[in-house]
Formats: structure tokens, sequence, C-alpha cells
């Protein structure tokens, strides 16, 4: 069953286009990654498809209806965004910040079980009354997943979980991603490593300037050709359980060279 | 993390502190004397306890939460804890009304034109910044607009007193802005306290958006929040509050600060209950500093109200945002 979908989706801003005619969803049970060079268009998709950012053209659905003809918390009780950068602003503690996920369900929500249910599966439940502002990245990544997860939602949406986290936490939160995939949940995450990427996801979408450049099982996605057109880079393969993991390894020699900016 | 005891605490505090500003003034007279006397309809004890210092109290409390409450809710609407009810150009569109009122008699013409200046002043400077700002843009740019409006505020205050046509004027206008709360009369309270409650109900409200602003304004909209109606409420909500409170006692500094920053380990970082909380604390603060006024007094002029709270106010933050830094390291 088809969770979230956009349909010809284009997004422009002061006459930038910045995504067009993306075509693609995410149904239930599936871990869809997203991929990309930076610049693509990966957190524009995300932040139109929260209702962030309006469509020039196209179509966006949430369990079947238009997202626009959602009201705000209705959309906000299926549709679970985590954002990057995992911003904190005041001290609360860690179990209050993962119980802001339960805002949308009303001043009358007493669902507490969410609440240590996201807490438990993350791995939280012993720092729970630490200030989350004190946490170390990790601690503090888990968090804000626990409170995406503390929603209930059918969709989660997760820009960039990973960033600035070490080995262990980004195995530990893929597998947690993987996990809410196989209980019913459609997850949609932005990625930028490609081992972990086709190691865990079920599909791969690639986006390149804008544009949807492959969609497909991660051994079509990251195909030599793709990996070339889309980031200039080669990479290694080798086989693990079943699986063929590209490791990147090097810039294409022939790829038009990217300027860099520092 | 969070005091359970804090507000029930903070209640009783600031009703000692209301029966002790009800009870002490330049008449010396005991409090069961006043309160007897008062209630048998004795003239004098009658004018002093409910003509003079009734409306006195009540405006401390009411004019101290106003501004507590809206420095809660303009640090949580923009996250920073420096945010007090000064940023967006509230007090300053107030005093400016205030300030041509009294230089162009305007003041003088009926009983209430002063705050009712002060009030139109509030109206003008925040209709200002939200043509400025608009509707859809974010907080940088409300705050970009409000410094503009507020300084553009200043300048005009000081042309006003630049050009002032004598003396008395510019004492006048000096005087009322150090701002202060003695010989307010129930006319006052009428003025200023609907509008101060229809503020601090608005203001009020916004508890959970302000709570879920805490992870940023993406994760806030993913949460169900609608951020426009948000900054709008919150703007109008301290207008109203804070316009109100201006026009009747001046420009009163540091509450609006100190109180968000006294209660926010009490709240234990939740800006939704950081908002009656402050109330409270903004109230019990300004109440004791007017009660200080009055026992400081010895000869000659009053100390002004809002001389007081800068004094007091200005060490006293500098105190906290050192100890902040030490638990901080």
């Amino acid at each position: 069953m088809t969770a979230i979908a956009c349909s010809g989706l284009r997004i422009e801003l002061r006459d930038r286009v910045l995504l067009d005619n993306i075509d693609f969803a995410v149904r239930r049970g599936e871990l869809i990654g997203i991929v990309g060079a930076n610049g693509a268009g990966k957190s524009t998709l995300f932040k139109a498809l929260i209702g962030l950012l309006a469509p020039t053209a196209g179509q966006i659905t949430l369990a079947g209806q238009a997202l626009r003809t959602f009201a705000p918390e209705r959309r906000a009780r299926l549709l679970a965004y985590l954002a990057q950068g995992h911003v904190a602003h005041w001290p609360l503690s860690v179990r209050e910040t993962v119980a802001l996920g339960r805002l949308p369900h009303g001043p009358g929500d007493r669902n507490t079980a969410a609440i240590d249910d996201a807490l438990e599966a993350a791995d939280l439940s012993h720092l729970a009354g630490r200030n989350v502002l004190s946490l170390s990245g990790g601690e503090r990544a888990r968090t804000m997943l626990a409170r995406a997860l503390a929603v209930g939602p059918a969709v989660l949406l997760a820009d960039e979980p990973l960033a600035a986290l070490d080995p262990a936490h980004q195995l530990r939160i893929m597998a947690l991603l993987r996990a809410q995939a196989g209980a019913g949940m459609a997850v949609g995450v932005v990625l930028h490593d490609l081992p972990l990427a086709a190691r865990f996801c079920t599909r791969l979408v690639l986006l390149h300037e804008g544009r949807m450049l492959a969609t497909g099982t991660p051994a079509e996605v990251l195909s030599d050709t793709m990996l070339t057109q889309a980031f200039g880079i080669c990479a290694a393969r080798f086989q693990l359980e079943g699986s063929e993991l590209p490791l990147p390894w090097q810039l294409t020699p022939q790829a038009p060279q990217r300027r860099s900016t520092m | 993390m969070t005091c359970r005891l804090a507000p029930p605490a903070l209640f009783g505090l600031l009703l000692s502190l209301a029966a002790s500003s009800l009870f002490t003034g330049y008449v010396d007279m005991s409090p069961q004397h006043l309160l007897h006397g008062a209630l048998s309809g004795e003239p004098i004890p009658q004018r002093i306890l409910i003509d003079i210092r009734l409306p006195r109290t009540i405006l401390c409390l009411a004019v101290g939460s106003a501004l507590g409450l809206t420095g809660a809710a303009m640090q949580g609407l923009l996250r920073n804890p420096l945010a007090e009810p000064g940023l967006l150009g509230v007090s300053g569109g107030a005093a400016l009304g205030a300030v041509l009122a009294l230089y162009t008699g305007f003041a003088d013409t009926f009983y209430l034109a002063l705050p009712l200046a002060g009030f139109t002043g509030t109206a003008i400077a925040i209709g200002v910044v939200f043509a400025l700002a608009g509707r859809r843009t974010g907080t940088t740019t409300l705050i970009l607009a409000g410094v503009a409006v507020s300084s553009l505020c200043g300048a005009l205050i000081s042309l006003v007193l630049n050009w002032s046509p004598n003396p008395t004027a510019l004492s006048e206008i000096v005087f009322w802005m150090l701002g202060s709360l003695a010989d307010r009369s129930s006319h006052d309270v009428e003025l200023a306290l609907p509008f101060i409650a229809l503020g601090a109900l608005l203001l009020l409200g916004c508890g959970r958006g302000l709570r879920a602003l805490t992870l940023g304004e993406e994760t806030a909209h993913s949460l169900g929040v609608d951020l426009a109606r948000l900054r709008v409420r919150v703007l109008i909500g301290s207008a109203l509050a804070v316009g109100a409170a201006v026009s009747v006692s001046g420009s009163i500094g540091f509450i609006g600060l100190v109180a968000p920053h006294l209660m926010r380990p009490l709240a234990g970082g939740d800006p939704a209950r950081l908002l009656p909380l402050s109330a409270l604390a903004g109230a019990a603060l300004l109440t004791a500093a007017d009660l200080a006024v009055r026992l400081l007094h010895n000869t000659g002029p009053e100390l002004k109200l809002g001389v007081l709270t800068a004094l007091v106010g200005a060490p006293f933050f500098l105190a906290l945002i050192l100890r902040t830094r030490q638990e901080a390291a």
C-alpha cells in the first residue's frame, strides 16, 4: 500500500528550479534511500513532502489523499519528519523531548506507552532524565529519532540521520529504521553512505541536479554509470552476504572537474 | 528537573508582596487601622488604600506579569535567551507615542490621553514591523525589522527631546520615560488591565507551539504547528500586553529579560511551562522593586521604578550569565 507518493513534482524558488518531474512512492514496509550529490535536491524533496515547500506543479499524496487537503495536525499524526542537524534549543529532558512527538495528538493525549516504546526502541530508557543538551552527538541523534517514532506515524522521513555519527551509531540507526519498516512503517531516508544504503535500503532513488536519475534496487541504482554521472566517482565493489556493496574509491578521471568553493 | 512547589511558592510570595505593597507608603498608619478604616468607610484610610495604593499594587502585578510573560514568549518564539519585549519595537513604539503626546500637549487634553497615545504608538510600530517582515518570512527578518523600528523610535524620541520647547516639557518627558507607577489611579487600571489580560490570554495559549519550536522551525511544522499563525499570535499578544503596560508605567527595563531567566531552571527548560512562571516572577519582581522604591524614599523626589529595575537588573543579569557560564563549563 502506497503511504506517500509524488508525481510530476516540480519545486521552484525565486525562478530557480530545485526539483523537476519527480515521481516516486514509498509503500508500507519499505525503507527507501534517497541518494545524490550535495545540492541534488534531496532535502528539498523531503521539505516538499512534509508540506513545507509548495509544489509549482505536480501532486503529493499521503495515504491516497492530496497532501494540501490535510489539516496540519492530521498530517502530522500520519507523517513524521526527522530534520537535519538534530536541533534542540532549550534544556528539556530526553523524555520530554521524545514526548514532543505526541504533540499532534492533541492536549488530551495520554499515550505514555508510545513514549516508553520510542525510548526503548532507541535504547534511551536509561537516559530518559538527562538534559538533551548534555548528550553526545550519537545520543542526541537517537533522541531525535525516538521523538519522530513517538508520533506513531505511518510514514517517517529522515533527513541525513547518520550525519556526524560514529560507525556504531550509524549501524544502530539504520537497523532501527529497517526494523520500523519491517513493522509496517513507510520509511524514507536521505543518506550519503553508499555501502549502508546498499545494505539496508529496499529501494533507492538517485537524484541529480533536481531530477530523478534512477530508481530501483540498490544494485541497479548504484551502477558504475550512475555513480559516474551523479557523483563523478568510481567505486570498488565487494560482496557480502549476497549483496554487492559499492565503496567510493576515486574520482572518475574523465569526470568534469568540480570546482572547490574552499 | 522541575520543581512542583515553584508555582504555589511563587504565588505565596506574590500575595505577601502585594499585601506589603498595600500597607507600605508615605502615611504612617498601621495596617489594622488602614484596613478597618477603609472597610468602615472613613474617608482618609479609604482614599489611601482604595484610591492610591490599590491601583498602584494592581498595576505593579499587571505590568510586571505582562513584561515577564512577554519576555518568555519572545524568547520562546525567537529561541534566544536574550530576547525581551523591547526587541520587536513594542516598547519603543509605546514610548514614542507617549513622548509625542507630552510634546504636543495632547497628553493634557483629557485624562487617559497619555496611555492612549502610548498604545497607539505600539500598534503602529508593530504594524510597521509586520509590513517590513511580512507574514511568511523567517525569524531573523522579524528580529531585524524589530531592531530597525526600535532604533527609529529611539531616534524620533531624541528628535522630540531635541526640539522640546522648554525645560519643563523636557523634564516631564524624561521623567515619564524613566518609568514609574506612582500616583496612578483606578482609571489607569481600567485602561491597561483589559488589554494586558487579553494579551496574556493570547500568549498563554502559545505554549504548545513554542514547545514544538524547541526542535526548530521545520520540526515544529512537521508536528502540525502553523508557524505563521504562531508568530502573529505572539506579536499581537505582546503588543497588547506590553503596549498597555508601558502606556501606564513608562519604560521599565530588565523585568522581561530577567524573569524568564530566573524561572527557566524551574520550568525544566520547557518554554510552555515558562510562560505562567515568568508572568508570576515578573509580577513579583516589579512589586518588590516598587516596594523598594517606597521604602528607600527619604527626602526629595521618589526614585523612579524604571531606574531601580535597571540599576538592580543589569548587575543581577550579569551575575546570572556568569553563573550559567560556570555551570556550563
